[in-house]
């Protein structure tokens, strides 16, 4: 039997608006998803630890504070230090559209600001993910 | 939006209405209405300014005083905050209510490697006692009333703020601070805790109980149901939590051995507005009335001082929308209407452009004119609780009253709001209710005008305000001076005087104010804190 899609879901830095990411994470859990979320506060390292220990095949950051920029750069950059291109990052929150061309050249695959409907999500994530 | 469950039948004709907090409601009211929830005029209603205080906490309501006016303000550094402040208060804010940005409300120094990217962006940085020196410069300390809106720290910051006001030549009894200072509220709904439940809990007492003694003008608590209601819970939800919240905050007072009638009208309460207009008013006329029976009843309080409940009802932020940022501009004056209507102390909005960003001052402007239109030109100073005895008014209050004393004893019966909160049970109600009402949006079946009802395909070109990236590392430098030139072994001792204050669990305030009159710094102080009482652990809810 093929193995569930992985998906973690993360709330990086210290904003603690986390009504979206636990919202996303019931909806992903509902389409067949195996769903770990990180809690609160987790920092860049953290977060890849995670990533590592439950093997998932994509992580989805939740980002309200305005700081998407400098953390993503800084997420990208260490998993590429940990040979962890092959998993995808999905980013979704507060995210003003001037900011996605930026954010894609980073290499986040998927953006999806706040109101994105879940069947979007889902559907690209079902699309852009072959669990292993 | 997203005001009720609305069914229709094929020819658009409504035939139900249920309301977020599960109650229906009916075409036509009448006198029968009234009857049937056992509406008693004398006991239900009374005077304004009397027992049980459902019609208002003021005989003459806005006519004796208009609201006070507090937009929450603060970004980048205490210099661009400052005048961001007085421009507030050239304009006929009459209070100030602080943002700090997330390193502050995390007891972090700016230079802390974990702050890095967040210093500045959505609130004021302040790290020691010269930057509350320059956000608050030339700002009348004895006339203007300040929010703190902070909460893990809050203790750090009430004392900062005293050891500012006696700095500049207030006196401490003539100063009025609102530190938000709720953290259980933040373990449910914002996420901006640092210590476990219970010493957290304490850090509270210490606050209320420093204030009661030495701060007679300041409130130390402000109960917010607000973030609640953000995270996803009902409006009948969000007061019965709020209340269980403020018991748990009086119960550790009560068990110092104080009396209530001697701290509990230092409480204040921070509740939200959006979605129905009507259960939004019949809430606040419920949660008043339900509010001064809960301390008379429960708590056998005397005073009527003690029975108020004062508030700041603020125009929510889940409210407003990304798509069509103008149609924000709209909301914000019903729920403003929704305040006064609902007999608001203190009222602030959260501007149209803020569901992309902190607002410009424009927006922040805008949000403050909305509420002097509606006291100045449309009547709302006229005359108290102008809705009272209105069949359908009264009827929801009553009903509205029901619905949150059932959820306050759900929580009672599991043990209180401390258990509550440590088995994940309110975190885990409220995250399901917030999947299920995205769920009714996404579907349709709640309206969300522009999002998912007449909207438009293209975005709004929105002015916003930008972050400045050079902010961070000016505020950072100006920290490091502080360092440098403070008598840093005073402060080691200070720092060390905290600690064992700490740990023999003795009130902390004292000590915190004389480390913030030395310049010890917000990280230095909340690394003591750290050290004694540990770090919260999120309940695991899914």
């Amino acid at each position: 039997m093929e193995r569930k899609i992985r998906i973690l879901v993360a709330k990086p830095g210290l904003d603690g608006h986390d009504r979206g990411a636990k919202v996303v994470a019931q909806a992903l859990r509902d389409a067949g998803m195996e769903v770990i979320y990180t809690g609160l506060h987790q920092t860049v390292d953290q977060i890849i630890q995670a990533a590592l220990q439950e093997d998932v095949d994509i992580i989805g950051l939740s980002i309200m504070s305005g700081a998407h920029l400098p953390i993503c750069e800084k997420l990208m950059k260490k998993m590429k230090e940990k040979e962890l291109e092959d998993t995808t990052v999905v980013v979704g929150g507060v995210i003003p559209t001037r900011d996605i061309p930026r954010m894609q050249q980073m290499g986040i695959k998927g953006i999806f600001p706040g109101g994105t409907p879940f069947d979007e999500s889902i559907r690209w994530i079902k699309e852009h993910v072959k669990s292993r | 939006m997203g005001v009720a469950k609305y069914v229709k039948n094929d020819k658009d004709e409504v035939l139900d209405v249920i309301l977020q907090s599960g109650i229906p409601i009916k075409p036509v009211y009448t006198r029968k209405d009234l009857e049937e929830v056992g509406f008693d005029p004398e006991k239900d209603l009374a005077y304004p300014g009397e027992y049980p205080f459902t019609r208002g906490i003021h005989p003459q309501g806005y006519r004796s005083r208009e609201w006070t006016t507090r937009q929450y303000t603060g970004f980048g550094t205490p210099e661009e905050t400052n005048e961001r402040f007085k421009l507030m208060i050239s304009h006929g804010q009459t209070g100030l209510n602080v943002a700090f940005d997330l390193p502050t409300q995390m007891g972090l120094d700016s230079d802390d490697p974990l702050a890095e990217g967040e210093v500045g962006r959505v609130g004021m940085a302040v790290d020691s006692l010269r930057d509350f020196e320059v956000a608050f410069k030339d700002i009348p300390l004895d006339r203007i009333g300040v929010g703190l809106t902070i909460n893990a720290v809050a203790s750090i910051m009430l004392a900062m703020f005293q050891a500012t006001a006696e700095k500049f030549g207030f006196k401490k009894d003539r100063i009025s601070a609102t530190p938000q200072n709720d953290i259980l509220k933040e373990m449910i709904g914002r996420g901006a805790w640092i210590f476990p439940v219970k010493p957290a809990v304490r850090l509270i007492g210490d606050t209320i109980e420093y204030s009661m003694k030495e701060l007679p003008r300041t409130n130390p608590v402000s109960i917010c149901g607000y973030h609640i209601r953000e995270s996803g819970c009902s409006p009948a939800q969000e007061i019965a939590y709020a209340f269980e919240i403020a018991n748990t905050y009086i119960e550790e007072v009560l068990h110092r051995g104080h009396s209530i009638d001697d701290f509990v009208r230092g409480f204040t309460f921070n509740i939200n507005i959006f979605g129905n207009l009507w259960e939004q008013v019949a809430k606040f006329r419920a949660a008043r009335k339900l509010w001064a029976i809960n301390l008379r009843e429960r708590y056998g309080a005397k005073d009527n001082r003690s029975l108020l409940l004062r508030g700041l009802f603020g125009g929510g932020g889940y409210g407003m929308t990304k798509a069509q940022p103008e149609n924000n501009i709209i909301r914000g004056a019903y729920y403003a209407l929704a305040a006064a209507l609902g007999g608001a102390q203190t009222t602030a909005l959260c501007s149209f452009d803020e569901a992309y960003t902190i607002p410009t001052p424009r927006a922040a402007l805008l949000s403050l004119r909305t509420f002097q239109i509606l006291m100045e030109e449309i009547g709302l100073r006229d005359t108290v609780d102008p809705l009272a005895g209105s069949y359908f008014i009264e009827t929801l209050t009553k009903q509205m009253e029901e619905k949150i004393v059932e959820e306050m004893k759900r929580v009672d019966e599991m043990g209180g709001m401390i258990k509550a909160v440590e088995t994940g049970y309110v975190q885990r109600e409220v995250a399901r209710q917030a999947y299920e009402f995205e769920k009714g949006v996404q579907k349709g079946e709640l309206i969300k005008v522009g999002v998912n009802k007449y909207t438009e395909g293209d975005e709004m070109e929105v002015e916003l305000h930008e972050y400045r990236l050079g902010s961070a590392e000016e505020h950072i430098k100006r920290t490091q001076e502080v360092r440098r030139v403070r008598d840093n072994r005073k402060v080691t001792q200070l720092l060390k005087e905290l600690e064992n204050a700490a740990r023999a669990e003795k009130n902390v305030m004292p000590s915190l104010l004389e480390c913030c009159k030395a310049y010890a710094t917000v990280g230095e102080m909340t690394k003591v804190f750290k050290e004694v009482y540990g770090e919260f652990k999120e309940p695991s809810i899914f």
